[in-house]
């Protein structure tokens, strides 16, 4: 269990390089932070104000003490305060993420339903029609901007159809779950078209390098189906590069969907994050974008411990 | 009673209409309890059609484009099925192949994928099962089988997963086996081993048995019946003691004159002599250690003692075999030598950094593919800081030459063949003039008949520059023919040392009767081998080991062996 | 050489560079003011005209020419994209193979920052330079750049770290190469097939990540023209003039996919598995 103890050991390692970057990246805004904060308002201050909002927030100590109090409070779960909503901004987090946690799960479920029996079907089927259809389809659907698909679906849906799904008010999944679903259903084929087309390619890809195997070679040997010696021999072993991606691809969705969110005007976290970016809220953008990298690197977590499920050699190996 | 029946048989590979046909109409016959050798070089065909009788040639692109193979006087294998083939594989026909360690699905235990044959092919389940593939293992004489299938493929050595490939070729019961040069990948006595398994489980079962192999001298005390093969076709087939005695084919004749084979000491050379000549590489007590775990966040759980305190003598025209299994530290010494890793202990003398040069096992990893020979050839006067001027492209051109190659500097290295390269490579070593040359493996990975030659122009190319050889490899009928002394290593130590024709024909220590003991030999037929399980030494130690030091015998005036036992 | 023969005999090759040609040669006359009419030029009288004769792919709000001025934004975004991948690779080439060749502290030190940039979706990252730099052309190159550095990075690692096994690395070290030799010669003329392959896939991924950029109003700036900043024009106006919409879609969808073609078909041509099937 050698691996997975040390995949938890590195968790807080790199957290820790995030939180860094994150802090610098930050500070390295030109223009004081105060400036920074409140944008033009700030010319209205006075200077003794100016001080002692400084204080307030810590900005007159250096940087490494700023940086200690800004990672004590993270511990605590305290991620500072939004200017703009005059909210915490945990609170703005946990309010905005069940709906790009939703959004996430829909899109990968639209990539994996259709992109993993799309795959393997091809794979077993190289270089005939059917897999030159679905790796046609599969080309397309990589090479189509998610925000593109989502300009254009609204395009034919209210030219072809008149109708466009809700764009109103966003409706909870806890209120409305119809209601909900036909709101989020076409921001996740939107986001889950290309995911999904990248699915089918590397599941595609990896079966043929597995078909080519010399184990499969053995397990027809033994006289098996050509479906058991797909299923059992090479699906499990084409799986784990389906699941690193899945995983990477994920991870980034549940940093919020800056542009499709926006299209759809959906209240999710890359709504957030532009908000912030746009109207300098700093505290904000630091701690969403923090979230965001935590997010990342939990799900990385969790597809390094599923590797470990899926290969003996990565559970006791040495690498 | 004929079991296979194989007419004409014709195989070809590609897109249908325009296939290229690789066999072109091979026939013979199996009967049950028979051996059937079939042996040939890379590219005769061999395994195609192997893999042709249970039509798993289907997968890998290729078909059957004409003949008969008729199995059990029933069922023609050439114009069956796939659904009448899937009932034919595993249950009639079983399949054994050459690299054990990418034959079994890396993310299945051991015993799920034994378990699935009794399951799917005999019905059984529950308990039965398991006890089913226990004795599948020990029928396979793996020890503490229980507990061998719980584990992982990666987890066991080369030879334990060629017997489980066994035990499940077995387990469907099959009335033919055929290996796909069974034991090419393995150690010489792990090889042994499972020659002497396959020969005694197919008196238990009386199957047929096709057996492929590049070496002829292998099949010698197993097979009833040889079929040689050359380009797709068979060139020569009959009973084994008359193929192998009144040879009737050219090439029959060559695979057994010009190709190596292990004589016992008797193919040794007898030219060069070492009176009064001071040594070119002098190697004393040298080791090499590398820490196991360790690294970023783990602990280092203990020290792989690669070799141990070696110490030898090198002199002008002289060539030293070295000779060892896999892990017994032998290329490790050679790359220490050339500083390729770094000693923990001991001296290396020699005359000048670019004095020693070194020759590669893989030609075709050794030379980088985006160089002309030119660029190859240059590199190592570009190291030594010299400029590439006239004299230098006429050394190469009188290296070509000396190596038999054409003189055109411009080529890439796919150019050429895997001997040719191998010839490149030499050139490039020679380039700088040095006194003594490291051939690591330098043959191994060429076919047969191409080994030959590539010894010879080594011995030729030593006569006239009185080169120092130290030359390293696994087979000891090549180190035969180019040595003059040999070193036997074991487990990182020198366990036997001394003229080559001494310790060759008279071993001494137990490992290197144990070695030769197993090398397979044209002229040692019918002997049976002896069935035993052990596996190789390990050579991880704790942390701060140090192994007693060694003691010898001398034997001869030229022949020592270490009597401190090693393990 | 047989390379670029090879690359046109495979379909999706062939396609793939048709593409990219046809966009280039839109590029370079975009750049160099060769477009129909002037990209910036208003023409009240020909606001939201449907193509037509005059205005091959209609106009905008404004009346501005949509063919000029996707001409121009093509040649933006081809620009953006080549300056930021090439950026990019030279900069992820000398960390992927240093950390390969030297390994230990450095190439710890070297991963660890990549896993840290990895951690931010592309276009957060992008988003967060221009958070800091302020929104433009040159942020954008820069945050583009930035953004696909790790990949570049992990791409020449993984395979400098298995070339440097090999034994024809091995030879150069006991002929005493220097390290300069060995890594330039050796290890960087080996890495050139996985090096295209990546920089054209990239290429497709700069394009995406400018345009995104640009719609959201932090990349070009307007009056510029640009594919992102067109699409995000169209928004409102769709209903009315979906020209406005359909002709940047298509144009960015097939950019996109011309260097995907291009990638998949450079990959198989690289590929010694595939190259022999080709012939």
């Amino acid at each position: 269990m050698n691996y997975v103890l040390r995949r938890l050991l590195m968790f807080p390692l790199v957290m820790l390089g995030v939180s860094v970057f994150v802090f610098v990246a930050i500070r390295l805004v030109p223009g004081d932070a105060i400036t920074a904060m409140l944008g033009t308002e700030s010319g209205l201050l006075t200077p003794a104000q100016r001080e002692s909002l400084a204080a307030y927030f810590g900005l007159d100590q250096n940087w490494v003490v700023q940086y200690g109090r800004w990672l004590i409070g993270l511990l605590q779960g305290d991620l500072g305060l939004s200017v703009t909503y005059g909210q915490p901004v945990s609170q703005i987090i946990m309010e905005r993420f069940p709906l790009t946690l939703e959004l996430a799960l829909l899109s990968m479920l639209i990539a994996l339903l259709i992109g993993l029996p799309a795959g393997v079907f091809a794979a077993t089927r190289v270089e005939r029609p059917s897999d030159l259809v679905v790796r046609i389809f599969a080309m397309i659907g990589q090479s189509t901007p998610n925000f593109v698909l989502a300009l254009l679906a609204i395009y034919v849906l209210s030219v072809g159809f008149g109708t466009l799904p809700t764009m109103g008010r966003f409706v909870p999944l806890t209120e409305d779950p119809l209601g909900n679903l036909a709101q989020l259903i076409l921001p996740a084929l939107a986001l889950g078209t290309a995911f999904a087309a990248a699915v089918t390619r590397i599941s595609r890809a990896a079966m043929l390098d597995i078909l080519g195997e010399d184990y499969v070679r053995t397990a027809r040997s033994k006289g098996f189906s050509q479906s058991y010696v797909i299923w059992r021999h090479a699906l499990p072993n084409a799986l784990i590069p389906v699941v690193t991606l899945s995983g990477v691809e994920f991870g980034y969705l549940l940093g919020g969907a800056v542009i499709v969110e926006q299209i759809f005007a959906l209240p999710g976290l890359g709504r957030v994050v532009l908000d912030a970016i746009l109207q300098r809220d700093y505290a904000l953008v630091q701690g969403v974008v923090l979230f965001i990298a935590f997010n990342f690197l939990v799900v990385n977590l969790i597809v390094d411990l599923a590797y470990a499920a899926l290969d003996p050699r990565i559970r006791y190996g040495e690498s | 009673m004929t079991l296979l029946s194989v007419e004409d048989l014709r195989v070809g590979f590609g897109k249908s209409g325009h296939e290229t046909e690789v066999v072109h109409g091979v026939s013979f016959e199996v009967a049950a309890g028979e051996t059937l050798a079939i042996v040939g070089e890379s590219g005769s065909g061999k395994s195609v059609t192997a893999m042709a009788v249970n039509r798993l040639v289907d997968f890998g692109g290729g078909r059957i484009l004409g003949g008969r193979a008729v199995f059990d006087e029933r069922i023609d294998v050439a114009t069956a099925t796939e659904a009448e083939m899937q009932r034919l594989r595993g249950r009639e026909i079983g399949m054994i192949f050459q690299e054990p360690m990418t034959s079994l699905n890396p993310v299945l235990k051991v015993g799920a994928q034994i378990d699935e044959i009794f399951r799917k092919q005999h019905g059984l389940s529950g308990r039965a099962v398991r006890q089913a593939s226990i004795r599948a293992l020990d029928r396979v004489r793996i020890p503490d089988a229980a507990r061998r299938l719980d584990q992982a493929p990666h987890q066991m050595s080369g030879g334990m997963l060629q017997r489980v490939m066994i035990a499940m070729a077995l387990a469907g019961e099959p009335r033919l086996l055929i290996a796909d040069e069974p034991t090419t990948a393995l150690d010489v006595t792990i090889q042994a081993q499972i020659m002497a398994l396959l020969a005694e489980l197919q008196r238990e079962t009386g199957a047929g048995l096709i057996f492929i192999t590049h070496d002829i001298g292998l099949v010698a005390g197993l097979a009833d019946r040889v079929l040689v093969m050359q380009g797709g076709r068979a060139v020569e087939s009959g009973p084994i003691d008359r193929v192998l005695d009144h040879p009737s084919h050219d090439y029959t004749r060559h695979l057994l004159d010009a190709v190596p084979h292990f004589r016992a000491g008797q193919a040794v050379r007898r030219d060069g002599t070492r009176d009064g000549r001071t040594s070119a590489l002098s190697v004393r007590d040298l080791s090499v250690r590398f820490p196991v775990g360790g690294g970023f966040l783990r602990r280092t759980r203990g020290v792989v003692h690669a070799v141990d305190g070696v110490s030898f003598d090198l002199v002008p025209g002289e060539t030293l075999g070295i000779v060892g299994e896999s892990g017994s530290g032998k290329s490790t010494t050679a790359r220490a030598i050339l500083d390729l890793v770094r000693p923990s202990a001991g001296q290396i003398d020699t005359e000048g950094r670019s004095a020693v040069q070194m020759v590669f096992q893989n030609p075709n990893a050794s030379l980088n593919p985006r160089m002309t020979v030119r660029a190859l050839l240059a590199e190592p006067v570009i190291a030594a800081g010299q400029r590439v001027d006239d004299t230098v492209l006429d050394r190469m051109h009188t290296l070509l030459a000396r190596v038999e190659l054409p003189a055109d500097l411009d080529r890439f290295p796919h150019e050429f063949s895997g001997g040719q390269r191998q010839r490149l490579c030499i050139a490039r070593a020679l380039m700088l003039n040095p006194r003594v040359l490291v051939l690591d493996e330098a043959v191994s990975a060429l076919d047969v008949s191409v080994q030959a030659r590539v010894l010879e122009l080594l011995i030729d190319l030593q006569r006239e520059f009185g080169l120092a050889y130290l030359f390293v490899s696994h087979d000891m009928a090549v180190v035969e023919r180019i040595a003059h002394r040999v070193a036997v290593l074991y487990a990182g130590r020198i366990v036997e040392m001394g003229a080559a024709q001494e310790v060759l024909s008279d071993p001494r220590h137990p490992y290197t009767q144990k070695l030769i003991a197993a090398i397979p030999s044209i002229d040692r037929r019918r002997i049976d081998y002896a069935i035993d399980t052990e596996d190789v030494a390990s050579l991880l130690r704790p942390v701060g080991f140090t192994a007693p030091p060694q003691t010898w015998r001398q034997i001869g005036p030229d022949h020592h062996i270490a009597t401190e036992e090693t393990s | 050489m047989s390379f670029l023969g090879a690359l046109l005999r495979h379909g999706s090759g062939r396609i793939g560079a048709c593409v990219i040609a046809v966009f280039a040669v839109a590029a370079i006359l975009g750049l160099t003011g060769l477009t129909p009419h002037d990209p910036l030029a208003q023409d009240r009288l020909a606001r939201l005209q449907a193509p037509g004769a005059t205005y091959w792919m209609g106009t905008d709000l404004f009346g501005r020419d949509i063919l000029s001025r996707l001409m121009v934004g093509i040649g933006q975004s081809f620009a953006v994209a080549l300056l930021s991948v090439g950026l990019a690779t030279v900069v992820g080439t000398v960390l992927g193979l240093t950390a390969a060749w030297f390994e230990k502290l450095w190439d710890g030190a070297v991963m660890r920052a990549m896993d840290v940039l990895l951690s931010f979706p592309a276009i957060l990252l992008a988003l967060l330079i221009v958070a800091i730099h302020g929104p433009g052309i040159d942020t954008s190159i820069v945050a583009i750049a930035i953004v696909y550095t790790p990949i570049f990075t992990r791409v020449v690692r993984g395979p400098a770290l298995s070339l440097k096994t090999r034994s024809f690395v091995d030879a150069a070290r006991t002929f005493g190469s220097s390290r300069r030799y060995i890594l330039t010669r050796h290890l960087l003329t080996n890495l050139v097939a996985p090096l295209t392959v990546q920089i054209t896939l990239a290429l497709a991924w700069a394009l995406l990540t400018e345009a995104a950029l640009s719609f959201l109003g932090l990349g070009t700036q307007p009056p510029s023209p640009s594919l992102g900043l067109m699409l995000s024009d169209s928004r409102n106006l769709m209903e009315t003039a979906p020209w406005m919409l359909i002709f940047p879609a298509v144009v960015i969808m097939l950019a996109v996919l011309g260097f995907n073609l291009l990638g998949d078909a450079l990959r198989d041509v690289f590929d010694p598995r595939t190259r022999r099937a080709l012939g």
